[in-house]
């Protein structure tokens, strides 16, 4: 086994596994933040959960936080070893005429989506941290939808959210339907589980993308 | 045809390489790359100079010698030929065409666009085989039924010469394509299923031992390989790889 974890294959299937765990994750965090459109007491609801019950907090945060960690982190880590598979590089290397850009350049779309997280956590995750643990506010299960929709009042933010999301889109276009071929499964089932994650890798990201755009056109009155 | 080549020259493995510019003329569109290549030579060598190094050995297109990074691409630009079955009239008059060698930290220059390939003997050598004592009493291997899907399969894997164009073509110069073409071929066959756990591990051991990169499913190895071996083959790897993880 200590030779499993050593191996090309064997950090293939982590990254595999991390990523198909944070692409479950992001269906999961769009369906809860889609309420903000459809139903803002239900989005207060579940935000008021997923805030609050020790199970998410104490359990499924931090093995979240390892996920994003391990995949981040892993990801980096191949890319400085496949650098130096090639230390002389070639004068002339047409990687478009067999390979897209997308899987080409998963570094550069990982990278993107790395950097946005850092301005969601900010956004969102260290304001909710300060809120429980350091000004120690009561609990509050209607102030999540206001919350939100006064994030995207800038236009800066929205614009920065949009355009992470669409990387995001290109990051999963490959990487979805690539983490069944790194843990082997290539059968009959490959032709639809590609057409499945095409439609997520597009469909959840310019959901995300709506959601923003939406709350930033319809701002809160007071 | 003229064209302008631009081509990669080392005097060994030691010493550091250049690109340098040759021009050729009355060149045939049904003269293959290489030959193409011996007219350059011949022009050298009448000039005094040194030849241009390169592999070729069968110039059939079944042996794996040669290889050149030819504008960009391993074997050239078109799809399931080597070079030595490359035409030049896939060229026009006037083309500028950039050769150098497979680039890969575990492919090194020999000489020229001669780069050292030993590294998939070493990766064959930790498992592609059967061990079968050739006492003469070996049993016939039409005398096992298999299924016609699966022998199909192991051929198709087993077409693959071992040239480094996968790797040549890998933007990790990884080496996934040729072992797992290498691992299927036995892995289908009930010849091969008695040394399936070592044969997969000590294989992969070896060539990661020998610093290919890690495959990232770009499939840039499947497009470029002049036997087709399909990317079916490393999902196969991936699989015996970690069934073999869990049993041994």
């Amino acid at each position: 086994m200590s030779g499993l974890l050593k191996s090309s294959i064997a950090r293939k299937v982590v990254m595999a596994l991390s990523g198909l765990f944070l692409v479950f994750f992001l269906g999961q965090h769009f369906v809860i933040n889609i309420m903000s459109v459809i139903a803002p007491d239900t989005f207060n609801t579940w935000s008021h959960f997923m805030g609050y019950n020790p199970l998410v907090q104490y359990l499924l945060q931090p093995i979240l936080i390892a996920g994003v960690i391990v995949h981040f982190a892993m990801g980096i880590a191949l890319e400085i070893q496949n650098n130096r598979a090639r230390s002389v590089k070639y004068a002339k290397y047409k990687g478009g005429a067999n390979a897209s850009w997308i899987s080409r350049n998963m570094i550069i779309t990982g990278l993107v989506v790395l950097a946005f997280l850092g301005l969601h956590m900010y956004d969102f995750w260290i304001h909710e941290m300060a809120y429980k643990y350091i000004e120690v506010k009561p609990e509050d299960p209607t102030r999540y939808y206001a919350e939100t929709v006064e994030k995207f009042e800038p236009v800066l933010r929205t614009v920065l959210y949009v355009i992470s999301f669409g990387l995001l889109a290109l990051h999963l276009l490959h990487g979805f339907a690539s983490s069944f071929q790194s843990m082997g499964l290539n059968n009959k089932y490959t032709p639809a589980i590609k057409t499945f994650t095409k439609i997520y890798a597009i469909g959840i990201p310019l959901g995300f993308a709506f959601i923003a755009i939406y709350h930033h056109l319809n701002p809160i009155t007071h | 045809m003229k064209l302008t080549l631009k081509i990669w020259r080392q005097k060994d493995a030691n010493s550091k390489g250049k690109m340098m510019d040759y021009t050729i003329d009355g060149i045939d569109g049904d003269m293959s790359f290489l030959e193409m290549m011996d007219v350059l030579n011949e022009e050298l060598i009448n000039k005094g100079e040194e030849p241009v190094e390169f592999d070729h050995d069968c110039r059939e297109g079944i042996c794996g010698s040669c290889s050149l990074q030819i504008n960009g691409e391993p074997h050239g630009p078109d799809r399931l030929v080597t070079t030595c079955q490359l035409h030049m009239r896939k060229f026009n008059d006037g083309d500028t065409i950039t050769i150098e060698p497979f680039r890969a930290k575990a492919f090194p220059v020999i000489k020229d666009l001669i780069v050292d390939r030993t590294a998939f003997d070493r990766i064959q050598q930790a498992g592609g085989f059967i061990s079968v004592n050739t006492s003469g009493n070996t049993q016939d291997a039409n005398s096992i039924p298999i299924d016609k899907h699966d022998a199909d399969d192991a051929f198709y894997s087993a077409a693959c010469i071992g040239c480094g164009a996968c790797v040549a073509a890998c933007k990790n110069a990884s080496a996934m394509l040729f072992t797992s073409a290498k691992v299927s071929q036995y892995a289908l066959l009930p010849q091969g299923k008695v040394e399936a756990v070592d044969r997969v591990q000590n294989m992969v051991r070896q060539m990661d031992l020998e610093g290919f990169g890690n495959c990232t499913n770009t499939g840039a190895c499947e497009v470029e390989c002049p036997k087709g071996i399909s990317l079916e083959n490393i999902a196969r790897m991936n699989r015996e790889y970690l069934s073999a993880s869990v049993k041994g």
